[in-house]
Protein backbone atom coordinates (compact mmCIF):
# COMPACT_ATOMS: atom_id res chain seq x y z
CA UNK A 1 0.00 0.00 0.00
CA UNK A 2 2.75 2.34 0.98
CA UNK A 3 5.09 1.61 -2.02
CA UNK A 4 1.82 2.37 -4.35
CA UNK A 5 1.32 5.72 -2.68
CA UNK A 6 5.15 6.16 -2.81
CA UNK A 7 5.27 5.79 -7.13
CA UNK A 8 2.17 7.67 -7.75
CA UNK A 9 3.92 10.77 -5.64
CA UNK A 10 7.01 10.33 -7.73
CA UNK A 11 6.32 12.67 -10.28
CA UNK A 12 4.96 15.56 -8.20
CA UNK A 13 8.47 15.84 -6.38
CA UNK A 14 8.61 12.85 -3.96
CA UNK A 15 6.63 14.48 -1.61
CA UNK A 16 5.33 11.15 0.44
CA UNK A 17 8.75 10.82 1.56
CA UNK A 18 7.43 13.35 4.00
CA UNK A 19 4.85 10.82 5.54
CA UNK A 20 6.62 10.19 8.93
CA UNK A 21 4.89 6.48 8.76
CA UNK A 22 7.94 6.32 6.56
CA UNK A 23 10.57 7.33 8.86
CA UNK A 24 13.65 5.38 10.15
CA UNK A 25 16.03 6.07 12.73
CA UNK A 26 19.14 6.66 11.69
CA UNK A 27 22.36 4.28 13.28
CA UNK A 28 24.33 6.68 15.76
CA UNK A 29 28.38 5.73 16.05
CA UNK A 30 28.46 8.13 18.37
CA UNK A 31 26.26 6.24 21.11
CA UNK A 32 27.76 2.70 20.35
CA UNK A 33 31.29 4.43 20.85
CA UNK A 34 29.89 5.58 23.80
CA UNK A 35 28.18 2.44 25.08
CA UNK A 36 31.26 0.40 24.36
CA UNK A 37 33.74 2.25 25.87
CA UNK A 38 31.05 2.68 29.47
CA UNK A 39 30.93 -1.23 29.08
CA UNK A 40 34.46 -1.49 28.94
CA UNK A 41 34.98 0.68 31.99
CA UNK A 42 32.54 -1.45 33.89
CA UNK A 43 33.86 -5.08 33.16
CA UNK A 44 37.54 -3.69 33.87
CA UNK A 45 36.56 -2.53 37.19
CA UNK A 46 34.58 -5.68 38.20
CA UNK A 47 37.75 -7.41 36.45
CA UNK A 48 39.92 -5.65 39.44
CA UNK A 49 37.72 -5.72 42.34
CA UNK A 50 36.65 -9.53 41.88
CA UNK A 51 40.83 -10.49 41.80
CA UNK A 52 41.57 -8.06 44.56
CA UNK A 53 42.64 -10.16 47.53
CA UNK A 54 42.02 -7.64 49.82
CA UNK A 55 38.19 -7.79 49.16
CA UNK A 56 38.91 -11.67 50.47
CA UNK A 57 35.79 -13.00 48.54
CA UNK A 58 36.37 -16.67 49.93
CA UNK A 59 35.37 -15.00 53.30
CA UNK A 60 32.54 -13.18 52.11
CA UNK A 61 30.96 -16.35 50.19
CA UNK A 62 32.06 -18.37 53.46
CA UNK A 63 30.12 -15.98 56.27
CA UNK A 64 27.29 -15.01 53.79
CA UNK A 65 24.97 -17.94 54.95
CA UNK A 66 26.53 -17.89 58.50
CA UNK A 67 23.82 -18.82 61.12
CA UNK A 68 25.52 -15.62 63.24
CA UNK A 69 24.39 -13.27 60.16
CA UNK A 70 21.75 -15.16 59.03
CA UNK A 71 19.80 -14.58 62.82
CA UNK A 72 21.16 -11.09 62.33
CA UNK A 73 19.19 -10.61 58.75
CA UNK A 74 15.92 -11.93 60.60
CA UNK A 75 16.40 -8.77 63.35
CA UNK A 76 16.94 -6.10 61.14
CA UNK A 77 13.74 -7.52 58.59
CA UNK A 78 11.92 -8.32 61.71
CA UNK A 79 12.76 -4.48 63.17
CA UNK A 80 12.03 -3.10 59.49
CA UNK A 81 8.89 -5.07 59.34
CA UNK A 82 7.46 -4.19 62.74
CA UNK A 83 8.53 -0.51 63.20
CA UNK A 84 7.07 0.03 59.55
CA UNK A 85 3.69 -0.77 60.29
CA UNK A 86 3.65 0.96 63.55
CA UNK A 87 5.28 4.05 62.20
CA UNK A 88 2.36 3.78 59.36
CA UNK A 89 -0.39 3.06 61.42
CA UNK A 90 0.48 5.45 64.25
CA UNK A 91 1.72 8.18 61.17
CA UNK A 92 -2.07 7.87 59.95
CA UNK A 93 -3.16 8.95 63.45
CA UNK A 94 -1.11 11.75 63.73
CA UNK A 95 -1.79 12.88 60.06
CA UNK A 96 -5.55 12.60 60.89
CA UNK A 97 -4.81 14.84 64.00
CA UNK A 98 -2.86 17.24 62.46
CA UNK A 99 -5.95 18.41 59.05
CA UNK A 100 -8.49 18.63 61.95
CA UNK A 101 -9.74 21.15 63.27
CA UNK A 102 -9.89 20.29 66.47
CA UNK A 103 -7.28 22.85 67.75
CA UNK A 104 -5.90 20.27 70.74
CA UNK A 105 -5.74 17.43 68.34
CA UNK A 106 -3.77 19.83 65.57
CA UNK A 107 -1.06 21.36 68.08
CA UNK A 108 -0.33 17.44 69.74
CA UNK A 109 0.79 16.12 66.06
CA UNK A 110 2.63 19.47 65.58
CA UNK A 111 4.18 18.69 68.55
CA UNK A 112 4.74 15.47 68.04
CA UNK A 113 6.32 15.77 64.69
CA UNK A 114 8.44 18.53 65.62
CA UNK A 115 10.15 16.71 68.36
CA UNK A 116 10.89 13.57 66.43
CA UNK A 117 11.93 14.77 63.43
CA UNK A 118 14.02 17.77 64.96
CA UNK A 119 16.06 15.22 66.82
CA UNK A 120 18.99 12.64 65.63
CA UNK A 121 17.33 8.95 65.57
CA UNK A 122 20.55 7.47 67.06
CA UNK A 123 19.85 10.11 69.72
CA UNK A 124 16.38 8.84 70.32
CA UNK A 125 17.50 5.22 70.32
CA UNK A 126 19.87 5.72 73.52
CA UNK A 127 17.37 7.65 75.07
CA UNK A 128 14.52 5.00 75.23
CA UNK A 129 18.03 2.54 75.78
CA UNK A 130 18.57 4.53 78.69
CA UNK A 131 15.07 5.25 80.32
CA UNK A 132 16.09 3.46 83.27
CA UNK A 133 18.10 6.28 84.10
CA UNK A 134 15.70 8.94 83.65
CA UNK A 135 12.89 6.90 84.99
CA UNK A 136 13.94 3.94 87.02
CA UNK A 137 10.11 3.35 87.27
CA UNK A 138 6.89 3.24 85.01
CA UNK A 139 3.96 3.81 86.70
CA UNK A 140 0.14 4.04 85.58
CA UNK A 141 -1.10 6.81 87.63
CA UNK A 142 -4.17 9.38 87.62
CA UNK A 143 -2.46 12.85 87.47
CA UNK A 144 -1.34 14.15 90.87
CA UNK A 145 -3.61 10.95 92.40
CA UNK A 146 -2.83 7.71 93.29
CA UNK A 147 -0.53 5.02 91.43
CA UNK A 148 -2.90 2.32 89.61
CA UNK A 149 -0.23 -0.17 88.33
CA UNK A 150 4.03 0.29 88.62
CA UNK A 151 7.05 -2.14 86.71
CA UNK A 152 10.41 -1.53 86.58
CA UNK A 153 11.70 0.10 83.78
CA UNK A 154 14.67 -2.01 82.87
CA UNK A 155 12.42 -4.78 82.69
CA UNK A 156 9.73 -3.28 80.49
CA UNK A 157 12.39 -1.74 77.94
CA UNK A 158 14.31 -4.30 76.63
CA UNK A 159 16.79 -3.50 73.84
CA UNK A 160 14.25 -4.65 71.78
CA UNK A 161 11.60 -2.86 72.95
CA UNK A 162 13.73 0.56 72.79
CA UNK A 163 14.73 -0.40 69.16
CA UNK A 164 10.84 -0.97 67.97
CA UNK A 165 9.51 2.00 69.94
CA UNK A 166 12.69 4.18 68.81
CA UNK A 167 12.54 3.44 65.32
CA UNK A 168 8.55 3.57 65.26
CA UNK A 169 7.85 6.65 66.79
CA UNK A 170 10.25 8.38 64.57
CA UNK A 171 9.07 6.69 61.31
CA UNK A 172 5.63 7.74 62.45
CA UNK A 173 6.44 11.54 62.53
CA UNK A 174 8.12 11.10 58.93
CA UNK A 175 4.99 8.82 57.56
CA UNK A 176 2.40 11.72 59.13
CA UNK A 177 3.98 13.92 57.27
CA UNK A 178 3.93 11.41 54.28
CA UNK A 179 0.46 10.88 55.03
CA UNK A 180 -0.78 14.36 54.80
CA UNK A 181 0.98 15.24 51.83
CA UNK A 182 -1.20 12.44 50.16
CA UNK A 183 -4.12 13.32 51.64
CA UNK A 184 -4.20 16.80 50.82
CA UNK A 185 -3.34 16.19 47.16
CA UNK A 186 -6.73 14.38 46.58
CA UNK A 187 -8.95 16.75 45.30
CA UNK A 188 -11.29 18.51 47.37
CA UNK A 189 -14.56 17.54 45.91
CA UNK A 190 -14.08 14.34 46.39
CA UNK A 191 -14.16 14.95 50.48
CA UNK A 192 -16.87 16.99 49.55
CA UNK A 193 -19.05 14.13 47.28
CA UNK A 194 -18.78 11.81 50.49
CA UNK A 195 -20.16 14.13 52.22
CA UNK A 196 -22.66 15.14 49.98
CA UNK A 197 -23.89 11.04 49.74
CA UNK A 198 -23.95 11.36 53.85
CA UNK A 199 -20.63 9.19 54.16
CA UNK A 200 -19.13 9.98 57.86
CA UNK A 201 -15.66 11.35 58.24
CA UNK A 202 -14.68 7.73 58.76
CA UNK A 203 -15.86 6.32 55.74
CA UNK A 204 -15.20 9.07 53.41
CA UNK A 205 -11.51 8.74 54.58
CA UNK A 206 -11.32 4.68 53.91
CA UNK A 207 -13.14 4.45 51.31
CA UNK A 208 -12.74 7.27 48.97
CA UNK A 209 -9.78 9.46 50.54
CA UNK A 210 -7.08 6.76 51.04
CA UNK A 211 -6.96 4.71 48.38
CA UNK A 212 -6.50 8.00 45.80
CA UNK A 213 -4.10 9.39 48.55
CA UNK A 214 -2.05 6.28 48.12
CA UNK A 215 -0.80 7.31 44.49
CA UNK A 216 1.41 10.10 45.89
CA UNK A 217 1.95 8.00 49.46
CA UNK A 218 3.41 4.88 48.21
CA UNK A 219 6.44 5.88 46.19
CA UNK A 220 7.99 8.22 49.29
CA UNK A 221 6.53 5.18 51.37
CA UNK A 222 8.89 2.82 49.79
CA UNK A 223 11.86 5.29 50.17
CA UNK A 224 11.19 5.45 53.70
CA UNK A 225 10.95 1.31 54.12
CA UNK A 226 14.39 1.53 52.48
CA UNK A 227 15.68 4.19 54.67
CA UNK A 228 14.38 2.06 57.65
CA UNK A 229 16.31 -0.96 56.41
CA UNK A 230 19.14 0.63 56.92
CA UNK A 231 18.31 2.54 59.56
CA UNK A 232 18.14 -0.64 62.01
CA UNK A 233 21.81 -0.77 61.22
CA UNK A 234 22.24 2.22 64.27
CA UNK A 235 20.42 -0.16 66.75
CA UNK A 236 23.76 -1.95 67.08
CA UNK A 237 24.97 0.75 69.27
CA UNK A 238 22.07 -0.29 71.94
CA UNK A 239 23.22 -3.84 71.42
CA UNK A 240 20.44 -5.26 69.35
CA UNK A 241 22.33 -8.23 67.30
CA UNK A 242 20.87 -6.72 63.90
CA UNK A 243 22.81 -7.66 60.65
CA UNK A 244 25.33 -5.48 60.99
CA UNK A 245 26.01 -5.98 64.96
CA UNK A 246 26.55 -9.45 64.02
CA UNK A 247 28.80 -9.14 61.25
CA UNK A 248 31.02 -6.71 63.82
CA UNK A 249 30.71 -9.51 66.47
CA UNK A 250 32.58 -11.76 63.48
CA UNK A 251 35.30 -9.31 62.61
CA UNK A 252 35.61 -8.73 65.67
CA UNK A 253 36.82 -12.26 66.34
CA UNK A 254 38.50 -12.46 63.06
CA UNK A 255 39.18 -9.22 61.91
CA UNK A 256 38.30 -9.61 58.49
CA UNK A 257 36.74 -6.38 58.88
CA UNK A 258 35.58 -5.72 54.61
CA UNK A 259 34.58 -8.93 54.00
CA UNK A 260 32.39 -9.10 56.67
CA UNK A 261 31.46 -5.48 56.30
CA UNK A 262 30.98 -6.55 52.32
CA UNK A 263 28.90 -9.44 53.82
CA UNK A 264 25.93 -7.08 55.17
CA UNK A 265 26.33 -4.86 51.98
CA UNK A 266 25.15 -7.35 49.83
CA UNK A 267 22.54 -8.41 52.02
CA UNK A 268 21.15 -4.89 52.62
CA UNK A 269 21.55 -4.70 48.34
CA UNK A 270 19.55 -7.44 47.99
CA UNK A 271 16.49 -6.44 50.19
CA UNK A 272 16.12 -3.64 49.12
CA UNK A 273 16.46 -4.58 45.24
CA UNK A 274 13.27 -7.08 46.13
CA UNK A 275 11.38 -4.07 48.18
CA UNK A 276 12.08 -2.10 44.48
CA UNK A 277 10.17 -4.83 42.85
CA UNK A 278 7.31 -4.90 45.60
CA UNK A 279 6.60 -1.37 45.17
CA UNK A 280 6.60 -1.25 41.44
CA UNK A 281 3.14 -4.15 41.90
CA UNK A 282 1.94 -1.84 44.58
CA UNK A 283 2.39 1.25 42.47
CA UNK A 284 0.66 -0.67 39.73
CA UNK A 285 -2.16 -1.71 41.82
CA UNK A 286 -3.13 2.19 42.66
CA UNK A 287 -2.73 3.49 39.58
CA UNK A 288 -5.05 1.03 37.62
CA UNK A 289 -7.57 3.07 37.25
CA UNK A 290 -5.34 5.74 35.49
CA UNK A 291 -4.78 3.19 32.12
CA UNK A 292 -7.43 4.50 30.03
CA UNK A 293 -7.91 0.10 29.02
CA UNK A 294 -7.42 -1.19 32.24
CA UNK A 295 -8.10 -4.96 32.28
CA UNK A 296 -11.78 -4.32 33.26
CA UNK A 297 -12.70 -1.77 30.22
CA UNK A 298 -13.94 -3.52 27.42
CA UNK A 299 -12.25 -2.59 24.26
CA UNK A 300 -15.13 -1.14 22.95
CA UNK A 301 -14.44 1.71 25.19
CA UNK A 302 -12.07 3.07 23.04
CA UNK A 303 -13.87 3.51 19.98
CA UNK A 304 -16.76 4.72 21.49
CA UNK A 305 -15.22 7.26 23.22
CA UNK A 306 -13.72 8.70 20.02
CA UNK A 307 -17.57 8.81 18.55
CA UNK A 308 -18.71 11.15 21.18
CA UNK B 1 -45.24 35.02 44.62
CA UNK B 2 -44.97 31.85 46.18
CA UNK B 3 -47.89 29.47 45.16
CA UNK B 4 -50.63 28.25 47.92
CA UNK B 5 -50.58 24.71 48.27
CA UNK B 6 -52.00 22.20 50.84
CA UNK B 7 -48.74 19.50 50.90
CA UNK B 8 -46.30 20.79 53.25
CA UNK B 9 -43.35 22.24 51.27
CA UNK B 10 -40.23 19.74 50.79
CA UNK B 11 -37.89 22.14 51.12
CA UNK B 12 -38.31 25.62 53.00
CA UNK B 13 -35.90 28.33 53.28
CA UNK B 14 -36.51 31.25 55.23
CA UNK B 15 -34.60 34.64 55.59
CA UNK B 16 -31.16 32.57 54.67
CA UNK B 17 -27.90 34.81 54.56
CA UNK B 18 -24.68 33.37 54.29
CA UNK B 19 -20.86 35.25 53.73
CA UNK B 20 -17.18 34.15 53.21
CA UNK B 21 -15.02 36.42 55.39
CA UNK B 22 -16.23 39.73 54.27
CA UNK B 23 -18.33 38.35 51.34
CA UNK B 24 -21.86 38.55 51.70
CA UNK B 25 -23.26 35.96 48.49
CA UNK B 26 -26.83 35.55 50.34
CA UNK B 27 -28.54 38.26 51.27
CA UNK B 28 -32.24 36.67 52.60
CA UNK B 29 -33.29 33.61 50.38
CA UNK B 30 -36.95 32.44 51.20
CA UNK B 31 -37.74 29.46 49.08
CA UNK B 32 -40.22 26.68 49.36
CA UNK B 33 -39.85 23.53 47.31
CA UNK B 34 -43.25 21.54 46.95
CA UNK B 35 -42.92 17.38 46.89
CA UNK B 36 -42.80 16.60 43.05
CA UNK B 37 -41.58 20.11 41.76
CA UNK B 38 -38.85 20.75 39.61
CA UNK B 39 -37.48 24.34 40.20
CA UNK B 40 -34.68 26.01 38.11
CA UNK B 41 -31.81 28.88 39.45
CA UNK B 42 -30.66 30.85 36.90
CA UNK B 43 -28.27 34.00 37.15
CA UNK B 44 -24.95 35.33 36.50
CA UNK B 45 -22.09 33.60 37.62
CA UNK B 46 -21.25 35.19 41.52
CA UNK B 47 -24.99 35.87 42.42
CA UNK B 48 -25.41 33.10 45.23
CA UNK B 49 -27.27 30.34 43.11
CA UNK B 50 -24.42 27.45 43.69
CA UNK B 51 -24.01 28.81 47.45
CA UNK B 52 -27.50 28.41 48.12
CA UNK B 53 -27.81 25.22 46.40
CA UNK B 54 -24.61 23.77 48.13
CA UNK B 55 -26.48 25.05 51.92
CA UNK B 56 -29.77 22.78 51.25
CA UNK B 57 -27.44 20.15 52.07
CA UNK B 58 -25.38 21.58 54.18
CA UNK B 59 -22.28 21.33 52.65
CA UNK B 60 -22.20 25.36 53.49
CA UNK B 61 -23.12 26.56 56.61
CA UNK B 62 -25.92 29.17 56.53
CA UNK B 63 -25.30 32.32 58.92
CA UNK B 64 -28.20 33.51 59.77
CA UNK B 65 -32.09 31.84 59.24
CA UNK B 66 -32.85 28.44 58.56
CA UNK B 67 -33.58 25.63 56.00
CA UNK B 68 -35.48 22.78 56.27
CA UNK B 69 -35.70 19.32 54.45
CA UNK B 70 -38.08 17.19 54.66
CA UNK B 71 -39.42 18.35 57.89
CA UNK B 72 -35.68 18.64 59.54
CA UNK B 73 -33.94 21.83 60.36
CA UNK B 74 -30.59 21.17 58.55
CA UNK B 75 -27.69 20.60 60.03
CA UNK B 76 -29.55 21.51 63.71
CA UNK B 77 -31.76 20.22 66.54
CA UNK B 78 -33.60 21.39 68.74
CA UNK B 79 -33.17 19.74 72.59
CA UNK B 80 -34.44 21.53 75.63
CA UNK B 81 -35.97 24.06 73.65
CA UNK B 82 -32.72 25.46 72.34
CA UNK B 83 -30.80 24.89 69.11
CA UNK B 84 -28.24 23.08 68.85
CA UNK B 85 -25.20 22.27 66.26
CA UNK B 86 -25.57 18.59 65.12
CA UNK B 87 -22.72 16.56 65.08
CA UNK B 88 -21.08 15.42 61.74
CA UNK B 89 -22.40 12.23 62.04
CA UNK B 90 -26.23 13.80 62.71
CA UNK B 91 -25.54 16.24 59.76
CA UNK B 92 -24.44 13.07 57.53
CA UNK B 93 -27.73 11.12 58.23
CA UNK B 94 -29.64 14.18 57.09
CA UNK B 95 -27.92 14.09 53.85
CA UNK B 96 -28.82 10.65 53.05
CA UNK B 97 -32.32 11.21 51.37
CA UNK B 98 -30.62 14.13 49.65
CA UNK B 99 -28.70 13.69 46.10
CA UNK B 100 -26.56 15.87 44.65
CA UNK B 101 -25.25 16.05 41.12
CA UNK B 102 -22.02 17.97 40.63
CA UNK B 103 -20.17 20.29 37.86
CA UNK B 104 -17.17 18.33 37.82
CA UNK B 105 -19.06 15.33 38.41
CA UNK B 106 -16.99 13.91 41.25
CA UNK B 107 -17.05 10.06 40.79
CA UNK B 108 -14.54 8.49 42.21
CA UNK B 109 -11.82 7.90 39.88
CA UNK B 110 -10.08 4.20 41.99
CA UNK B 111 -13.56 2.81 41.51
CA UNK B 112 -15.27 1.44 38.62
CA UNK B 113 -19.02 2.54 37.41
CA UNK B 114 -20.94 -0.36 38.99
CA UNK B 115 -18.57 0.30 42.26
CA UNK B 116 -19.65 4.17 42.21
CA UNK B 117 -22.82 3.64 41.86
CA UNK B 118 -23.43 1.07 44.99
CA UNK B 119 -20.96 2.57 47.48
CA UNK B 120 -23.28 4.70 49.31
CA UNK B 121 -26.19 2.60 48.79
CA UNK B 122 -24.11 -0.66 50.07
CA UNK B 123 -21.89 1.38 52.39
CA UNK B 124 -24.09 4.27 53.75
CA UNK B 125 -27.96 2.85 53.52
CA UNK B 126 -26.50 -0.73 54.65
CA UNK B 127 -28.65 -1.82 51.36
CA UNK B 128 -27.81 -5.29 50.37
CA UNK B 129 -24.95 -6.15 47.61
CA UNK B 130 -26.94 -7.89 45.63
CA UNK B 131 -29.68 -5.63 45.06
CA UNK B 132 -27.95 -2.52 44.82
CA UNK B 133 -26.25 -4.30 42.25
CA UNK B 134 -29.30 -4.88 40.31
CA UNK B 135 -30.72 -1.77 40.79
CA UNK B 136 -27.36 0.14 39.86
CA UNK B 137 -27.60 -1.93 36.42
CA UNK B 138 -31.40 -0.81 36.13
CA UNK B 139 -30.70 2.48 36.55
CA UNK B 140 -27.57 2.32 34.06
CA UNK B 141 -29.58 1.26 32.26
CA UNK B 142 -32.28 3.84 32.32
CA UNK B 143 -29.27 6.25 31.41
CA UNK B 144 -28.31 4.58 28.35
CA UNK B 145 -24.85 3.13 29.76
CA UNK B 146 -25.50 -0.50 30.55
CA UNK B 147 -22.55 -1.26 28.73
CA UNK B 148 -20.21 0.95 30.82
CA UNK B 149 -20.79 -1.04 34.15
CA UNK B 150 -17.04 -1.98 34.35
CA UNK B 151 -14.81 0.94 33.25
CA UNK B 152 -13.50 3.23 35.27
CA UNK B 153 -14.54 6.91 35.23
CA UNK B 154 -11.16 8.29 33.22
CA UNK B 155 -12.16 5.90 30.40
CA UNK B 156 -15.41 7.75 29.71
CA UNK B 157 -16.70 11.31 28.25
CA UNK B 158 -17.70 14.08 29.97
CA UNK B 159 -21.57 13.42 29.15
CA UNK B 160 -21.03 9.69 30.30
CA UNK B 161 -19.71 10.53 33.85
CA UNK B 162 -22.41 12.84 34.44
CA UNK B 163 -24.71 10.50 33.51
CA UNK B 164 -23.21 8.28 35.74
CA UNK B 165 -22.79 10.92 38.35
CA UNK B 166 -27.06 11.43 38.14
CA UNK B 167 -27.27 7.39 37.99
CA UNK B 168 -25.20 7.33 41.33
CA UNK B 169 -27.34 10.07 43.01
CA UNK B 170 -30.90 8.04 42.16
CA UNK B 171 -29.55 4.57 43.51
CA UNK B 172 -29.74 6.22 47.49
CA UNK B 173 -33.48 6.49 46.19
CA UNK B 174 -33.37 10.46 47.30
CA UNK B 175 -36.46 12.48 48.27
CA UNK B 176 -34.90 15.41 46.58
CA UNK B 177 -31.98 16.13 43.82
CA UNK B 178 -30.02 19.10 43.77
CA UNK B 179 -28.00 19.67 40.47
CA UNK B 180 -25.17 22.39 40.37
CA UNK B 181 -24.47 23.44 36.79
CA UNK B 182 -24.69 19.80 35.83
CA UNK B 183 -23.85 20.71 32.20
CA UNK B 184 -21.29 23.67 32.43
CA UNK B 185 -18.45 21.42 32.25
CA UNK B 186 -19.24 19.50 29.02
CA UNK B 187 -18.55 19.99 25.45
CA UNK B 188 -21.46 21.70 23.66
CA UNK B 189 -22.51 18.53 21.67
CA UNK B 190 -22.23 16.09 25.27
CA UNK B 191 -25.06 18.58 27.14
CA UNK B 192 -27.89 17.20 25.29
CA UNK B 193 -27.28 13.49 26.56
CA UNK B 194 -27.12 15.15 30.24
CA UNK B 195 -30.06 17.21 29.81
CA UNK B 196 -32.34 14.47 28.07
CA UNK B 197 -31.57 12.22 31.71
CA UNK B 198 -32.82 14.97 33.58
CA UNK B 199 -36.08 15.91 31.39
CA UNK B 200 -36.97 12.18 31.82
CA UNK B 201 -36.48 12.30 35.78
CA UNK B 202 -38.29 15.44 36.10
CA UNK B 203 -41.23 14.16 34.36
CA UNK B 204 -41.33 10.92 36.35
CA UNK B 205 -42.28 13.42 39.46
CA UNK B 206 -38.65 13.90 41.03
CA UNK B 207 -37.93 16.78 43.31
CA UNK B 208 -35.16 18.85 41.77
CA UNK B 209 -33.65 21.94 42.12
CA UNK B 210 -31.22 22.82 39.63
CA UNK B 211 -28.68 25.17 38.89
CA UNK B 212 -28.23 26.24 35.91
CA UNK B 213 -27.42 28.42 32.61
CA UNK B 214 -29.47 25.65 30.01
CA UNK B 215 -32.23 28.69 29.54
CA UNK B 216 -34.20 26.20 27.10
CA UNK B 217 -34.31 23.01 29.86
CA UNK B 218 -35.39 25.26 32.24
CA UNK B 219 -38.25 26.60 30.18
CA UNK B 220 -39.36 23.06 29.04
CA UNK B 221 -38.92 21.06 32.26
CA UNK B 222 -38.73 23.36 35.10
CA UNK B 223 -42.36 23.91 36.92
CA UNK B 224 -40.84 27.17 38.34
CA UNK B 225 -37.84 29.56 37.56
CA UNK B 226 -36.53 31.33 40.46
CA UNK B 227 -33.61 34.20 39.14
CA UNK B 228 -31.01 35.44 41.56
CA UNK B 229 -28.47 38.13 41.47
CA UNK B 230 -26.45 39.95 44.24
CA UNK B 231 -27.26 37.62 46.82
CA UNK B 232 -31.10 38.39 46.18
CA UNK B 233 -33.75 35.86 44.62
CA UNK B 234 -35.21 38.76 42.44
CA UNK B 235 -37.57 36.95 40.41
CA UNK B 236 -39.50 34.00 40.68
CA UNK B 237 -42.91 32.00 38.82
CA UNK B 238 -43.44 30.11 36.41
CA UNK B 239 -40.94 29.55 33.27
CA UNK B 240 -43.07 31.30 30.15
CA UNK B 241 -43.84 34.16 32.89
CA UNK B 242 -40.08 34.40 33.96
CA UNK B 243 -38.28 33.59 31.27
CA UNK B 244 -41.01 34.38 28.30
CA UNK B 245 -41.67 37.97 29.92
CA UNK B 246 -39.15 39.14 32.47
CA UNK B 247 -40.20 41.71 34.91
CA UNK B 248 -36.95 43.06 36.57
CA UNK B 249 -34.73 44.50 34.46
CA UNK B 250 -31.95 42.47 35.76
CA UNK B 251 -33.68 39.64 34.47
CA UNK B 252 -34.32 41.15 31.37
CA UNK B 253 -30.67 41.68 30.61
CA UNK B 254 -29.33 38.39 32.15
CA UNK B 255 -32.07 36.81 29.64
CA UNK B 256 -31.19 39.48 26.67
CA UNK B 257 -27.60 37.62 26.45
CA UNK B 258 -29.47 33.98 25.85
CA UNK B 259 -31.68 35.38 22.92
Amino acid sequence: MNETAVVKAQPSGGADFRDVATAHTPFRTGRLVLWVILALVVANFAWIVAHNENFGWPVVARYFFDPTVISGLYVSLGLTVIAMILGIVLGLAVAIARMSSDRLAKSFASLFIWFFRGTPLLVQLIFWYNMSTLFPQLSITIPFGPTLASWDTNSVITPMAAAIVGLALNEAAYMAEIIRGGLLSVDRGQTETAEAFGMTKARALWRIIIPQAMRSIVPPTGNQLISMIKATSLVSVIAMADLLYSVQSIYNRTFEIIPMLLVAVIWYLLITSILNVGQSYVEAYYGRSDRRNGEAAKPAAATDEASH
Amino acid sequence: MTAVHNARPLVQARNVHKSFDQLEVLKGIDLNVMPGEVVAILGPSGSGKSTLLRCINHLEAIHKGYIEVDGEQIGYRVRNNRLEKLSSSGIARQRRKIGMVFQQFNLYPHMTVLQNIIEAPVGVHKENRKDAIENARRLLDRVGLSEKTDSFPRQLSGGQQQRVAIARALAIKPKLMLFDEPTSALDPELVGEVLATMRDLASEGLTMIVVTHEISFAREAADRVVFMDGGHLIEMGKPEDVIGNPQHPRTQAFLSRFL
